[in-house]
């Protein structure tokens, strides 16, 4: 496996061209050209590419764990959901009085219930700061308890993905109760504004498009900073040689765990961006199905490779979005064929075979 | 109204066609022919049904309830069940009580007595007869003080049950009057249990502690409530009080422990399912190693199998079932065998591989079963021999088809057991999970061992869905549902040990039931997963960990 991270210089720069080129090029296309120019984009487009950004930063940050870290977590999907949840509150409470029933206190549902007050776990998401601490503090604290417990006891391989999987489909149960606080079934949706700006507006959908790609490209040029440093290269060799680097005197978890939270905070923000632009966050973002997912992303794209965690993530949801529109029976044939073609003929994935190519 | 008038003598005419048809043809004919002849009583229930509106007070209105249920007609029922829906109108223009339907802003008309179609009138021309709750009270008691002379001693002992705890006297009365004939001695004991709740309720102190010896060693809801309210009164006895004060005690706390008795079977019952479903697991798993994600979609497969041959034998579910136990293990074990040959061999060694490789599968198979059947559930019925419930002790039922599958997933450990221990191939599968060179080099084929292990678990797990139809339906997301607790039952227990399996199946079963009064269902099972992910984060080897050295998985 290539253990450089982002490997040739030419992909790294057109990485970097092309998600500059996005924040760039959709608010013009969108904004201003008009609609019959050919170059020109629809709001729907806008918010299509807006969601794939956001799961190509949920592919880095699994790849980061999975293709770097070798541990493959089948609960990513709990991280990218609580960062959405922790946005989706701060939204909730924006909403104000222009709710169904008007409660300038509670969210709807809650008065649906016959909640007489906010519960504590609610309070401070009035402020945007704080929201976006939690959406950073909540998936980061969690993915701190869980891995420390987990790589103090050793916890690898596919223990460790059986039992992320587990927790997911726990967090997943716990959020369709209604009592839990979170919207029960049906989540938490009828966003209005973020910071006083209109969602629905085309302007305020460019705009959280450039942000995310911002944030994504930043969030690339992190991971791979961080992976040239020592550190970088402690965690790309424990992924190959656990024992060795243990025998040299390296603390395995704490290394692991670093990787760990980091992973699951990017998860966190990438589910913060997501939910404004789709509009909605409700428990079956929780389902393991989802998680899974995540992984095939990463490996189609090829793993260890950042950049082709991304470029998985994004082919993939395009051709989702194609195949549930035209052959909705066909999507889980190719998702599931997709699974199995990987892993037998593609251990690589896609930047494998081109790179392969490159240097053959 | 002219319609009918008009019709009237067309309709004579035909009547008289069909008796002369009657007489001359006889055979079925002179059968309708008769029904027509010997239907006096019709006449009269209709009089008294046409009566119904003019019963406005309470007692008059219970007098012609039970002046229609002393008829015994046939027709009786459908007038009470049309009169406790609110079904029944007065037709202004015939004075005569119908039954109605409402269509768009007009009613059809139908005869309540034969349901003969009588046309449609208006708004105007009907009037609803009022039904409350305290009429539908009564038409229950009314109809279950006829059914106390019914002829089954099951409709009886029901009409028993229903009537316990009414303190209408007229009910006393016929207890009374019951009690001196009935033939059954369990229906006579029920009875003493209602005359003795009369007796607490009413005046008489010498019938206080008679009642109370027949009390005794009950538990029914009425019984308590009778006993309660009699320590509460003031008037009597501060012994007799403080006997049915003790008596009260004694009948909660049996109750108490019929609960938790019954929780511990339905946590055995969900234990044997969570065995059933894993044990498959602990030998693909446990054993070899292998992640199959797929194996909720074999338990399918099987379910399906079922299905299937419940289709092929319509009339005999019985032994479709148990067609399908054999049939079942060949379809999922054939499957599994597949999938090891053209999959999941070139992934040994790379567990992570495997497990995204054969979730594809289950995927696939999922879409599968959902294109080529239906996405919709299907219901797989239950032979006779699985009906019913074992009645321990009055309040403690035990349902046929739950022993059944703890007894099957009982049979099916003990099988797998014996296989893995005393035969030639559990001893092959053996050598080669301990270690694979050696086995090899003492002549074990270890390929044709990995793929036949891989064929027993995949069998295994259909059986499961075999097992699985009796207590949920069939649809294409069924292993979805047991997946996850197949795994964390596997490694709770101990990879590679199915005594583990064992262990780890029936105490998370029996936890999770018994959580449940306390916490409700969902509840339980998230505060079990998370118990589980602690348990198994400080020690990963569950429960039962393997002896001995083992290379380091990864």
């Amino acid at each position: 496996m290539s253990s450089s991270p982002g490997n040739s210089p030419f992909l790294h720069r057109a990485t970097i061209a092309f998600f500059l080129g996005l924040a760039l090029w959709v608010p013009v296309a969108n904004l201003l050209l008009p609609a019959e120019s050919p170059l020109a984009l629809s709001s729907y487009s806008v918010s299509l590419l807006g969601k794939y950004l956001c799961l190509a930063l949920l592919a880095l940050a699994l790849d980061l764990l999975w293709g770097y870290a070798g541990l493959l977590s089948l609960g990513h999907g709990a991280f990218f959901a609580l960062g959405g949840y922790a946005m989706g509150m701060y939204l909730m409470r924006q909403i104000g009085t222009r709710g169904v029933y008007g409660d300038a206190d509670l969210p709807d549902f809650m008065v649906f219930l016959d909640w007489s007050e906010l519960p504590w776990y609610w309070w401070g998401f009035d402020s945007f700061p704080f929201a976006m601490l939690m959406v950073l503090l909540v998936p980061g604290v969690l993915a701190l308890v869980f891995g420390w417990l987990a790589f103090r006891s050793r916890v690898t391989g596919v223990y460790f993905s059986i039992m992320t999987q587990a927790m997911t489909y726990a967090l997943m149960l716990a959020f369709f109760r209604n009592e839990m606080g979170f919207g029960g079934n049906n989540g938490l949706t009828d966003f209005k504004d973020l910071l006083g700006f209109d969602l629905h507006a085309d302007s305020t959908r460019c705009a959280l498009l450039v942000v995310t790609a911002l944030t994504v490209l930043g969030s690339y040029m992190l991971c791979r900073r961080l992976l040239a440093t020592r550190f970088g290269a402690v965690v790309t060799a424990l992924r190959d040689q656990e024992g060795r680097v243990r025998f040299l005197g390296y603390s395995v978890a704490s290394y692991k765990l670093v990787v760990f939270v980091l992973s699951a905070m990017l998860a966190g923000v990438a589910g913060a961006l997501y939910v404004p632009q789709v509009g909605i966050i409700n428990p079956g973002e929780f389902q393991p199905l989802n998680s899974i997912e995540i992984a095939i992303w990463v490996a189609v794209g090829g793993r260890g490779t950042l950049v082709g965690a991304m470029l998985g993530a994004f082919v993939i949801a395009a051709v989702e979005t194609l195949l549930t529109a035209q052959f909705p029976e066909a999507w889980l044939f190719a998702l599931g064929a997709l699974f199995l073609l990987v892993t037998l003929f593609l251990p690589r994935g896609l930047l494998g075979l081109w790179e392969r190519r490159g240097h053959g | 109204m002219f319609g009918t008038v008009a019709a009237y003598p067309r309709w004579s005419w035909w009547m008289s066609l069909g008796l002369f048809l009657a007489v001359s043809l006889g055979g079925w004919t002179r059968v309708t022919a008769q029904t027509v002849e010997t239907s006096p009583s019709i006449p009269s229930l209709r009089e008294l049904v046409n009566r119904l509106p003019e019963a406005q007070d309470e007692e008059a209105r219970r007098a012609l309830l039970m002046h229609i249920a002393a008829g015994g007609d046939a027709a009786t029922e459908r007038v009470f069940a049309a009169l406790e829906r609110g079904a029944l109108y007065v037709d202004r223009r015939s004075r005569t009580v119908v039954e109605g339907s409402r269509k768009g802003s007009r009613y059809l008309l139908t005869d309540v007595l034969t349901g003969e179609a009588l046309g449609e009138a208006g708004r105007r021309d009907v009037r609803r007869i009022p039904v409350d709750n305290r009429l539908r009270a009564e038409l229950r008691t009314v109809q279950a003080l006829g059914a106390l002379e019914a002829r089954d001693p099951t409709v009886r002992q029901a009409a028993i049950s229903t009537l316990l705890g009414s303190s209408d006297p007229e009910v006393h009365k016929a207890f009374e009057r019951r009690r001196g004939v009935e033939p059954e001695a369990a229906l006579r004991s029920s009875l003493d249990v209602a005359l003795a709740i009369f007796a607490l309720g009413g005046h008489d102190p010498k019938a206080f502690s008679a009642a109370l010896n027949t009390l005794e060693g009950r538990s029914e809801e009425n019984v308590r409530t009778a006993l309660r309210q009699f320590s509460a009164r003031s008037d009597v006895l501060e012994s007799q009080q403080v006997r049915a004060q003790r008596l009260l005690e004694r009948a909660e706390n049996r109750l108490r422990w019929l609960a938790r008795l019954e929780a511990l079977f339905f946590g055995l019952s969900l234990g044997s399912v969570l065995l059933l479903s894993a044990v498959g697991l602990a030998i693909t798993f446990g054993v070899m190693g292998v992640i199959n994600m797929a194996h909720g979609e074999l338990i399918m497969l099987g379910a399906y199998t079922t299905w299937a041959l419940q289709q092929l034998l319509p009339t005999q579910p019985g032994i479709a079932l148990l067609l399908a136990i054999p049939t079942a293990f060949f379809v999922a074990g054939g499957v599994g065998l597949a999938l090891e040959r053209g999959v999941i061999r070139f992934l040994y060694g790379r567990p992570l591989e495997t497990l995204l490789a054969t979730f594809g599968i289950s995927l696939i198979l999922q879409q599968l079963v959902r294109s080529l059947f239906s996405p919709l559930n299907r219901s797989v019925s239950s032979p006779e021999w699985l009906a019913g419930a074992w009645e321990i002790v009055p309040g403690l039922a035990l349902t046929y088809n739950r022993l059944a599958i703890l007894g099957f997933s009982l049979l099916v450990f003990a099988a797998l057991l014996s296989l893995m221990k005393y035969t030639r191939f559990g001893l092959q599968v053996r050598a080669v999970a301990q270690n694979r060179a050696m086995a090899r080099a003492l002549g074990v084929r270890s390929q044709r061992v990995d793929a036949l292990t891989f064929a027993l678990g995949s069998g295994v797990a259909g059986i499961a869905g075999v097992a699985l139809t009796q207590l949920t339906n069939v649809g294409p997301n069924l292993g979805q549902a047991y997946i996850i607790d197949s795994f964390l039952v596997v490694v709770f227990g101990g990879v590679g040990n199915l005594w583990g399996t064992l262990v780890a199946a029936f105490s998370l079963g029996i936890a999770n039931k018994a959580l449940e009064p306390m916490v409700g269902a969902v509840l339980a099972k998230i505060l079990l997963l998370i118990a589980l992910i602690l348990f198994l984060q400080r020690r990963p080897q569950g429960l039962f960990p393997r002896r001995g050295r083992q290379e380091e998985q990864g």
